[in-house]
């Protein structure tokens, strides 16, 4: 690119290679005066060169009719590509939304290597994400966040109270014949804290999240839409799986935290109206024996159920077998072998704290 | 003759250990259009799929743009990538994302250029193919015809030197799918590009192909042009040249 007696001077090849580096260099001339676009020596030109002049002419505000000197070739290209005969299109956005659908099963050893694998990669892809959004759609873990922690928290607030009512209840009766009422604040505390509140999200999400990512990552692979990713150089983990790696890792902690403090609150209630203890003398007693290590083992196992409901609904996604047939059974499947994980994974962790003790 | 553009030899393809193609060589070659045919399930996309890596074939070599590719490096066959428009069976447009979004990933990810030339991009490609009221739609707002032709400019986004259609005109209206036809072959006149189309379409058969490749069975049948396959003595490819079925 060149400036020539009030004439921008171009040569050799216009296309998607040369573009960014000449529309870079382009305000070096920008406020030169300049009446035309010397394309006579262009030997090679595709959209991309073609949008660029586009592109400049209308910063420089000028006329393509009058203001371009090209050689054949040029003009052929130009004449298919401009875009300055289009029609105005209105621009208006309309709100994204997700299809679901599913099916899979993949025998047992084929299945832990490939598990394996798709740990290693989200581990991989999530970390690397955190610094590099490259690859990923904007705004997407805000969205996911959104979806998994705000629409859940209705449902796991109702249960959790209905669960810390249902617990101190249970208990309320054995307790008073003892004359023990006090107890009641350190069961709901304890329990609550590092088994029911983290339990319960837990199996909330694999239900609503779980469900959702199989059956949408399920539904990519059916309709081609994770082949077209690979085609466009985005790997589909980092494409599908990591902004909702990151927005459960963001809305656990929070979720267990209201789902155990509104448990918590059940039991108020009860002591409170059946076991004759203020409001006062319960929250402390609470406050007392749940410990900052009670607290750390209730969060810190919610985060592996969490990673559990993702790694296991996209591996299940991503082993659909056959057509659209196979959705609802592959989304059940997701579901009942996160609920299942979940499980075992809680009884390994009692295990361990149970002997460390 | 001409020097092909494509090149597979002795593939073999498997799923698990189904066996789908056993020992395919042919050659595509360039500014041809060349077509894919064969009944259902008899591994026409898996051929595709094989040949763009997009599953790793089991044996055989696939050379495209003169370099072998089944053991080339990713960041170097997404070069290869970048100059291959591919239009999916079902479209495979994203979702979630509006006709606009769709065609500005491939620019996005293979390529450096500014937002106001890829905006002014995209806007020509979904011209070219008559739907730019469409522009900031989703797909599901969409009729399968336009769904196509949204997935053929997202196809057409790079300039590519090779498009690959499969089955562009299934569940279509005979309409709907002769005009995508004429937009095919519009689309390669303009962009000079190299035509691979898998189709059934008699009609569009003998409007658009130069070169027929008869697939049966997972094995080569037949590999020769228009003429040669109007005349020869395979009985299958015999068969679907007078009814137009397999
Ligand atoms: N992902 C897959 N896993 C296992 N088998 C598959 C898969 N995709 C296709 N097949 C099988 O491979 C064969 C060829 O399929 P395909 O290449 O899609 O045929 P078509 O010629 O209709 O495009 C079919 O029998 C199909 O069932
Ligand atoms: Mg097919």
């Amino acid at each position: 690119m060149e400036y020539r007696a009030q004439s921008l001077f171009f040569d050799g090849e216009l296309t998607k290679h040369t573009v960014p580096a000449l529309y870079d260099e382009f305000p070096k001339y920008s406020n030169q005066t300049i009446f035309t676009l010397d394309l006579q020596q262009v030997t090679k030109i595709d959209s991309a060169g073609i949008a660029f002049i586009d592109e400049i002419l209308s910063q420089l505000e000028l006329n393509p009719d009058e203001s371009l000197s090209m050689n054949e070739m040029v003009r052929i290209a130009y004449n298919t590509f401009t875009s300055t005969k289009l029609k105005h299109v209105k621009t208006e956005n309309k709100l994204d939304f997700f299809t679901q659908l599913g099916s899979g099963s993949v025998d047992f050893l084929r299945s832990i290597k490939d598990g394996i694998y798709l740990i290693a990669d989200i581990s991989y892809w999530s970390f690397v994400g955190i610094f590099n959004k490259k690859g990923q759609r904007k705004g997407s873990v805000i969205q996911q966040a959104l979806f998994i922690g705000v629409d859940a928290l209705g449902i796991i607030a109702l249960l959790s109270m209905i669960l810390g009512l249902i617990l101190a209840l249970q208990s309320a009766a054995q307790l008073r014949q003892f004359g023990a009422n006090i107890f009641v604040a350190d069961l709901m505390g304890i329990s609550m804290v590092t088994e029911m509140g983290p339990i319960l999200t837990a199996i909330i999400l694999a239900g609503r999240s779980g469900s959702s990512i199989a059956s949408e990552i399920a539904t990519m692979q059916v309709t081609e839409e994770i082949d077209a990713l690979k085609m466009m150089a985005i790997n589909p983990i980092r494409y599908v799986v990591v902004p909702k790696f990151h927005a459960i890792t963001i809305c656990i902690p929070l979720l267990v935290t209201a789902s155990t403090l509104i448990g918590i609150f059940g039991g108020l209630i009860v002591a409170v109206t059946y076991l004759d203890l203020s409001a006062t003398v319960f929250i402390n007693r609470v406050i007392e024996v749940v410990t900052i290590r009670d607290a750390i083992i209730g969060l810190g196992k919610s985060y592996f159920f969490a990673w559990v409901i993702v790694i296991i609904g996209s591996y299940y996604g991503f082993n659909v077998k056959g057509g659209a047939e196979g959705v609802g059974k592959v989304t059940t499947q997701a579901v009942v072998a996160s609920i299942f994980w979940i499980i075992i994974l809680d009884a390994i962790n009692s295990l361990i704290f149970y002997f460390n003790i | 003759m001409k020097k092909p553009i494509i090149s597979v030899n002795n593939l073999v393809a498997k799923y698990g250990e189904e066996t789908i193609l056993e020992d395919i060589s042919l050659d595509i070659y360039p500014q041809e259009v060349t077509v894919i045919l064969g009944g259902s399930g008899c591994g026409k996309t898996t051929l595709i799929k094989n040949i763009l890596k997009l599953y790793q074939p089991f044996a055989g070599s696939v050379k495209i743009f003169n370099k072998e590719v089944t053991n080339m490096d990713e960041q170097e066959f997404d070069d290869i990538l970048s100059r291959i428009g591919m239009l999916f069976q079902n479209g495979a447009l994203l979702n979630s994302l509006s006709i606009f979004d769709n065609i500005a990933i491939p620019l996005e990810q293979h390529t450096r250029l500014s937002k106001n030339v890829i905006e002014k991009m995209i806007k020509v490609k979904l011209d070219l193919v008559n739907l730019s009221y469409a522009t900031y739609m989703v797909p599901a707002e969409l009729s399968g015809g336009m769904k196509k032709r949204a997935a053929l400019a997202r196809a057409i986004a790079l300039d590519p030197d090779i498009l690959i259609c499969d089955e562009p005109s299934a569940g279509l209206d005979p309409l709907t799918s002769a005009s995508l036809d004429e937009l095919i072959l519009k689309l390669k006149n303009l962009l000079n590009m190299t035509i691979v189309i898998v189709t059934h379409e008699l009609a569009s058969i003998h409007r658009i192909a130069d070169r027929i490749i008869f697939i049966d069975n997972g094995r080569l049948l037949f590999n020769g042009t228009l003429e040669e396959a109007k005349q020869t003595d395979i009985q299958e490819v015999k068969t679907f040249f007078e009814v137009g079925r397999f």
